[in-house]
């Protein structure tokens, strides 16, 4: 859904999933996975429908996202930093017990 | 760094921010500016040190160079600077609580400047919770901030001159722009221009809004006017946007969707440090009450820039400048008459700014309809993902202030505090009980207005010796 006017050079790699993913430095961890093809990377806490990042400016915590072992992290506040391990939290079913 | 202590310290390194660190430092003032980003700029002049060095500041247009200057005197002003810092509390007392790398914190400031600027106005229509859909200013962040741009065809959809230059500068970095469309009503833009006196169209900002429009006809991107009932379709990300027209049905397959109707002040953080707020009819929106120097209902606290109401960049520059300029005068930096002298050029600069804004207030203001959902399967709430008809229920059942709304519905609960949820909530309420927004009112945000990790809430433990006494509990 996203390019980079310019290559990223190559100066970060950060994980996802497990996976390396280049970035450029000064990229938040938002920006970086937008850019490597990550549609969504989290899921909705009620139906579990994927959700993408919406405001960029962290306000709408739709960029929620594991970093280095620590969950719900804004990853568009966050800047890449090498070897920086990222987890999508999706889940795939729905949050049990909610109601609607 | 338990007991840091500082004259001033602001919150955001926009134009207001930077603006009155400056000016604050230059007085002699223990200055100290916190800032979630790396850089300063803001949103608006965001990364503009390294757009500026790298030449590409110049695709972005001629907006930007006074963010330029701002950035280079801030850097020069001897206040000190703390990117990366999230700051989730601010306190009547002049406690301020916030994560940076190294962890969690506690300082005091003799005063606070709460420069947190605007946020895109959440626009909420069916399917704009799927992936593909974000504000536009959100696609500009991408722009300015990485270099990165949409490569599908793109489609904007709402109302507010951000939507003409976002258009311009991702046509101008190559992207496709398959449609923009106006909610704004096609008959109040010619009204409104028609009625324009002559002096005013000399203004330079009417001019540049002008230039871009007939850049876009250049460009050929299609516009269409009076565009509503805006509706995004897809099932795991967006696949098109239908819509109404000279009064038939429109669908066009879009790429990415980016949604637009203005900005309003970002006001976690006064909300959370209880500063009286008002609601704003002009702009639609709450902001903090302030005096002509940014000065509060909270005696240590003041506001500048957009975050104390929408009059853009070059007035939020002023506005900072002013508010520095009062806490010197209530530090005992500077004296009244000092004060007041210093005072008259940013008096000037602000009205000759903020002169424009009533126009654009009148010809870009959402429609009810844009931005107050109608349809029942609507998500007003996208953290509890409460929908229209279950905010209806509620109300009907006394939910009629928000925050018994939100014990009814969880809307306002999630991790986003109410952030996106907040200003419809409160629309929706007005319109279903004939109440006023401004007896409705607003959600009650509680800190920590960011999240905090336990880990890093842990390590303050007992840090607090050294700061004024007051409540202990986050």
């Amino acid at each position: 859904m996203f390019r980079r006017l310019r290559a990223a050079g190559g100066e970060v790699t950060i994980h996802v999933d497990g996976k390396p993913v280049r970035a450029a430095a000064g990229d938040s961890v938002a920006a970086a996975m937008l850019a490597a093809g990550f549609t969504a990377l989290h899921s909705s806490a009620v139906s579990a429908s994927p959700r993408a990042p919406h405001c960029m400016i962290g306000n709408c915590f739709e960029c929620l996202v594991e970093i280095d072992g620590l969950p719900d992290r804004q990853a568009c506040l966050t800047t890449v930093a090498e070897g920086m391990q990222v987890r999508r939290q999706m889940d795939e079913a729905p949050m049990e017990g909610a109601g609607v | 760094m338990s007991n840091e202590h500082h004259d001033l310290a602001i919150v955001g390194a926009g134009p207001a921010g930077m603006a009155a660190a400056t000016t604050a430092a230059e007085l002699g003032l223990d200055t100290v500016l916190l800032d979630e980003q790396r850089v300063p700029g803001g949103q608006i002049y965001r990364n503009i040190e390294h757009l500026e060095a790298s030449g590409e500041l110049v695709a972005l247009g001629d907006e930007y160079r006074r963010g330029i200057e701002l950035a280079r005197a801030f850097r020069g002003s001897g206040a000190a600077y703390r990117p990366g810092s999230i700051v989730w509390q601010t306190s009547p007392d002049g406690r301020i609580g916030l994560t940076d790398p190294d962890g969690a914190r506690m300082m005091h400031a003799r005063r606070i400047l709460l420069a947190t600027g605007a946020m895109e106005r959440p626009v909420p229509v069916p399917g704009w919770t799927l992936p593909g859909v974000m504000g536009a200013g959100a696609a500009q962040t991408l722009l300015k901030a990485s270099g990165i741009v949409p490569d599908v065809p793109v489609l904007i959809a709402g109302s507010g001159p951000l939507i003409y230059l976002v258009a311009l500068q991702l046509a101008r970095a190559g992207c496709a722009i398959s449609a923009l469309l106006i909610t704004a009503p096609a008959s109040r833009i010619a009204g409104t221009l028609k009625e324009l006196p002559r002096a005013l169209l000399a203004g330079r900002d009417l001019l540049k809004g002008i230039r871009w429009i007939n850049e876009i006809r250049r460009l050929g991107i299609p516009l269409t006017n009076g565009v509503s009932r805006v509706r995004i379709e897809g099932n795991d990300r967006a696949e098109a946007v239908a819509y109404e027209a000279d009064g038939s049905s429109h669908r066009l397959a879009a790429g990415l969707v980016l949604l637009h109707e203005g900005v309003i002040p970002n006001i976690q953080l006064s909300l959370s440090t209880r500063c009286r707020h008002v609601w704003d009819e002009a702009q639609l929106c709450w902001r903090p009450e302030t005096d002509e120097w940014g000065a509060t209902s909270e005696e240590r606290i003041a506001v500048a820039g957009d975050g104390a109401g929408i009059l853009g960049a070059l007035a939020a520059a002023s506005l900072g400048h002013l508010a520095a300029l009062d806490t010197a005068f209530r530090l005992g930096r500077i004296g009244e008459a000092e004060r007041d002298l210093r005072a008259r050029s940013a008096r000037a600069d602000l009205a000759r700014h903020s002169r424009i804004r009533p126009l654009l207030d009148r010809l870009f203001r959402p429609l009810p309809d844009s931005v107050v959902p109608t349809d029942p399967e609507t998500i007003v709430c996208r953290c509890e993902e409460v929908t229209v008809a279950q905010m209806r229920e509620a109300i009907r059942l006394g939910g009629e202030d928000p925050n018994r709304a939100k014990v009814f519905t969880r809307c306002g609960m999630g991790p986003c505090q109410g952030r996106m949820c907040g200003p419809t909530v409160g629309a929706l309420i007005a319109r279903e009980t004939g109440h006023g927004i401004e007896e409705v009112g607003t959600f009650r945000i509680r800190v920590p207005v960011r999240p905090v990790p336990l880990m890093a809430l842990a390590g303050l433990v007992g840090e607090e010796e050294g700061l004024p006494a007051g409540e202990s509990t986050l």
